[in-house]
């Protein structure tokens, strides 16, 4: 069983790459009528929801409150959106990967950062908060582009693995959204590090999403260095999860013609 | 020199098909039952050599459609060898990823992309693929308001702008109107011209005539016959029942 000579795909990964966020971009605003708009009106919708229950049923005794919560939702949210089109990202593909050899990797990588692009208006949005909550730019905020980055990292990681899986197993995507309803539940967005006891706060920093809240709490909300133990281990695992998944995705990438 | 050797190449699926769900996976997992296989090459070999080209004829069902894809490189055979040497495009079919939303121009780039141009020989090309496809007044509407015949006309034009070593057709030729059919029979014939190397499965006789240097019959999975193509066709005709 043995394949031989130059046939690899010699194209362009980049030109690929960005051709595929485009598209993604382009096919999800073009037929709307408010387009890039919905973008923005979703967090917005969520936030005043948000602010009646914090301000009229829970009453908080701070009024930055909603920068908080905003800490919370806006990873959660590119998380789990990321994650749950990055996991169909090759079944969604299957006419193209029948056809030409065009690197698999490239699918699910191509539709987590497509999820970045509407992640810039969120966290244009979180910024539009911070400052109008009357939080200053520190010079913490350097930390912003690292925290994210390894945050990004995570989810292709994870993305590589399930979307990969998925082409074997067509039900992989459903149990990617209930571990994301689970998730919702076990990352601080509606509580903070304090509230969590004291035997699972540990525990917590191992999972990058949580991580990353943590961090932007401590950078945006409070004005200091995310904790160097928090972002050692936000490191650790998005790296140790981008390697795992793309180690799974190769070595199961030659049955996908097979199972597609 | 060969640029594709296939020895004794078989090729199986199995016969429950792809993607399962994870009851049907856990199941087979569990039960270790044998897995029906369906085997859709059998014993295959072949060469071609450089500049040479093959017609592939034989029925639907014949194995013809997954003997390219293992020239392609899109699957791995499951006994035997595979050489190929030199850079493939196929034409297995036409607008690979194109999107009816996006403008033709829009698929075009995405299109190349994917073939594998980088985005100078994109542009470079750009105005070469629009002038072959001649649409070039629809170029920037979305493509689901073109006819079908004009989506296969713009996917014509960006698959010929690959240049590759070997050409891969896959009874593709069938679009367009009889004007645009002689402009890609045309620019087929300049490939092989210029030395390239195709492969070719069609069921149009005059086609396989003119362009082919081999044929090569497949019949449930083997090679029923190999030789001159006009043999082949006329061995072909006589008895497989048409289609």
């Amino acid at each position: 069983m043995t394949i031989r000579g130059i046939r690899m795909w010699n194209g362009d990964y980049i030109f690929v790459l960005s051709n595929l966020v485009k598209k993604d971009f382009k096919v999800r605003y073009r037929n709307m009528s408010l387009g890039v708009l919905w973008s923005v009106l979703n967090p917005l919708v969520t936030m005043g929801a948000l602010a009646f229950v914090f301000t009229q049923i829970f009453p908080s005794k701070r009024h930055d409150v909603a920068v908080f919560l905003l800490c919370g939702l806006v990873p959660y949210n590119f998380f789990a959106m990321a994650w749950n089109t990055g996991t169909g990202s090759l079944a969604e593909n299957y006419s193209i990967m029948k056809r030409v050899t065009v690197p698999r990797e490239l699918f699910p990588v191509a539709t987590v950062l497509g999820n970045c692009v509407h992640l810039l208006i969120q966290i244009g949005i979180l910024f539009a908060f911070t400052l109008g909550a009357g939080l200053g730019i520190n010079r913490h905020w350097l930390w912003l582009p690292y925290v994210w980055f390894m945050e990004i990292l995570f989810v292709c990681g994870l993305a590589m693995a399930t979307s990969a899986i998925n082409v074997y197993i067509r039900d992989t995507r459903y149990v990617v959204e209930s571990l994301n309803t689970v998730l919702f539940y076990f990352v601080p967005i509606f509580y903070g590090h304090d509230n969590i006891p004291d035997r699972f706060r540990e525990v917590v920093h191992y999972n990058p999403v949580a991580a990353l809240i943590l961090a932007l709490r401590n950078i945006l909300w409070e004005g200091i260095a995310p904790g160097g133990k928090l972002v050692e281990r936000l490191t650790f695992c998005s790296l140790a999860t981008l390697v795992a998944g793309f180690l799974i995705f190769r070595r199961l990438k030659a049955g996908f013609f097979d199972h597609m | 020199m060969a640029v594709i050797e296939f020895q004794n190449v078989s090729k199986c699926f199995s016969r429950s098909g792809g993607g399962k769900l994870l009851r049907v996976f856990l199941k087979e997992r569990l039960q270790k039952r044998h897995r029906e296989v369906f085997c859709a090459l059998k014993d295959v070999s072949f060469r071609v050599e450089r500049g040479e080209s093959m017609a592939i004829i034989g029925a639907n069902g014949a194995g013809k459609s997954t003997l390219l894809s293992l020239v392609a490189g899109l699957a791995r055979p499951n006994e035997g060898r595979v050489e190929v040497s030199g850079k493939v495009a196929a034409l297995l079919e036409l607008g690979t990823g194109f999107h009816p939303d996006l403008t033709g121009s829009e698929n075009v780039f995405l299109n190349a992309s994917i073939l594998g141009l980088s985005r100078k020989r994109a542009r470079e090309c750009f105005d070469s693929i629009v002038d072959f496809s001649g649409i070039a007044e629809f170029i920037n509407q979305p493509i689901r308001t073109y006819s079908s015949g004009m989506v296969m006309r713009l996917a014509f034009a960006v698959a010929i702008h690959v240049e590759p070593d070997i050409l891969i057709i896959d009874e593709v030729l069938a679009v367009g109107d009889a004007a645009f059919q002689e402009k890609c029979f045309d620019r087929i014939c300049e490939l092989k011209r210029a030395g390239k190397t195709l492969l070719f499965v069609s069921h149009a006789p005059e086609m396989v005539k003119h362009l082919c240097d081999h044929g090569l019959w497949l019949e449930h999975g083997r090679v029923k016959a190999a030789g001159p193509p006009a043999e082949i066709l006329e061995a072909y005709s006589g008895h497989a029942p048409r289609g």
